[in-house]
Parts: structure tokens; sequence; C-alpha cells
């Protein structure tokens, strides 16, 4: 075995706090820097990773605070991103993913979320369910 | 003590709202209370949004300028933006603001219009 096939990990656990939010998506781009991405796949899994924090602080734990667990696995060339919450959960992750969806009654939330997630990714998977929480896994390949 | 997120100026009836460096949900959080206080008090007919400090931009950026946009064309106002890097303006493009509000390289010709 090469070592170039051993995926590296960073597992980290975080407070669900809104200014962990810029520390969640920096960790991520240094970790992501041994890949040597161009400047615009840092901003795109910056973003990515900045809108799954979000959702678990706001929508997961409702700002009420929890444990959020990032884990970031790279192997050649790939990088592969797990936020997971144990908040509320997503009744209906479908309609979640859709578009300017939001559940938000002052509209100060785009909705767009999830839609920057999948732009910005090559994959996104999320696995949910009611009272157990919510699992976001992205990944992309970077171009080195 | 927590440095202010948002600073605002006045230039007769626009209002310029200096956004900072990173412009997402845990940074957003005061700037509708200040707003609505400020358009509640103050004749503005027209914000801009400086976007020339701000490196980073998610969504939660995106919904309060589409918020303040929704805000403005009630009253009949409107809504502008200067300064925006590479980053920004992805983003920017990507959630259809491009089409709401008009695009301009420096102040003083957002200020100008």
């Amino acid at each position: 075995m090469s070592e170039q096939n051993k995926p590296e990990v960073l597992k980290m656990e975080l407070e669900a706090l809104s200014k962990n939010e810029e520390f969640a998506r920096v960790a991520v781009v240094v970790f992501m820097a041994r890949l040597n991405p161009t400047l615009e796949e840092v901003d795109d899994v910056k973003t990515a990773v900045s809108e799954a924090v979000t959702n678990a602080v706001i929508h997961g734990y409702r700002g009420e605070g929890g444990i959020i667990y990032l884990e970031v696995a790279v192997i050649d060339q790939e990088i592969s991103i797990t936020i997971r919450d144990t908040g509320v959960g997503i009744p209906d992750v479908k309609q979640a993913m859709e578009p300017m969806y939001t559940t938000d009654p002052d509209g100060e939330r785009s909705g767009m979320g999830f839609s920057f997630m999948e732009a910005f990714m090559d994959q996104v998977e999320v696995l949910s369910a009611p009272g157990e929480g919510t699992a976001v896994t992205m990944k992309k390949k970077i171009s080195g | 003590m927590n440095q202010p997120h948002f600073t605002y100026e006045a230039e007769g009836h626009t209002l310029i709202v200096h956004l900072p460096e990173e412009l997402d949900h845990h940074n957003c959080s005061g700037l509708k209370y200040e707003t609505d206080l400020i358009l509640s008090e103050n004749y503005i007919k027209r914000i801009l949004f400086d976007f020339s400090k701000t490196r980073f931009m998610d969504s939660s950026g995106l919904g309060i300028l589409l918020n303040r946009y929704k805000q403005m064309a009630l009253s009949g106002g409107t809504v502008a933006i200067y300064g925006a890097g590479a980053q920004a303006l992805r983003i920017l493009k990507m959630g259809g603001i491009l089409k709401l509000m008009k695009l301009y390289d420096s102040k003083e010709a957002a200020v100008t219009g």
C-alpha cells in the first residue's frame, strides 16, 4: 500500500455557537491546503462548510446550542467533509433542499444554503431523522 | 467589548452600510435591528452596501441583502452595491442579486448613481 491511498483525517467537536462558523470554515480550508487547491476551490469549500455549520447552529439546534461534529478526510485529491448535529432533524429533506425554501419567519434567511453546498461541491448527501439530528456529507475533487 | 460589525454613513438620503470582512450568519445578527432603526428615524431613499472590506460571504449575507431590498422596494427606494471582490461577486451572481441591485466599482460612482 502506498502512502497516497491512506486517508488523512481531521476530527473536531465544536459548540454550536454562531462565532464558531468562521472557525469551522477556516479550520477545514487550512487542513485542505495539503491538496494544493486553487483559490476558487478554497472559496467553494469554505462557503459549503459555512452553510452546513450555520444550518446546524440555526436549524439543528434552534440557536440553543449543542455539539457539532466535524470530520474531514482527504484521499487521492478528494476532500470529504461530514458535518453532523444531534438536534431536531429535518422532517422533509427534499423540501429543505429546494432553492429559496426557508422556515425563517423574519425573511432574513435566503433559503440558499443547500443550493450553495450543491453548487460548490461535487456531491452532497443529507441524512436526517426528526429528533435524532442531521448529517451532511459533501465531497469534492481538488485539482491540485 | 465586541467590535461593531457594521458601520453606517449617511450621504443626503442615501445610507451607506459598510459590511464586515466576513459576511456570515454570526456577523449579520445585528443588521436587521440596526437598519430598521435607522430607516424608521431617517428619510432614506437609497441603501449602498460597501463590500470593499468583505473577503467572504455566504447565503446569510445574501438573506440580509434580499430583505433590505424588499424593505426598500416597498417604499419605492433602491439598493446598490460597490467594492465587491471575486468571492462575494460569485455569491451575488448565484443568488440573482445583480438583477435587483446595481453594481458599482467605487463609492464615488455608487453615490453619484
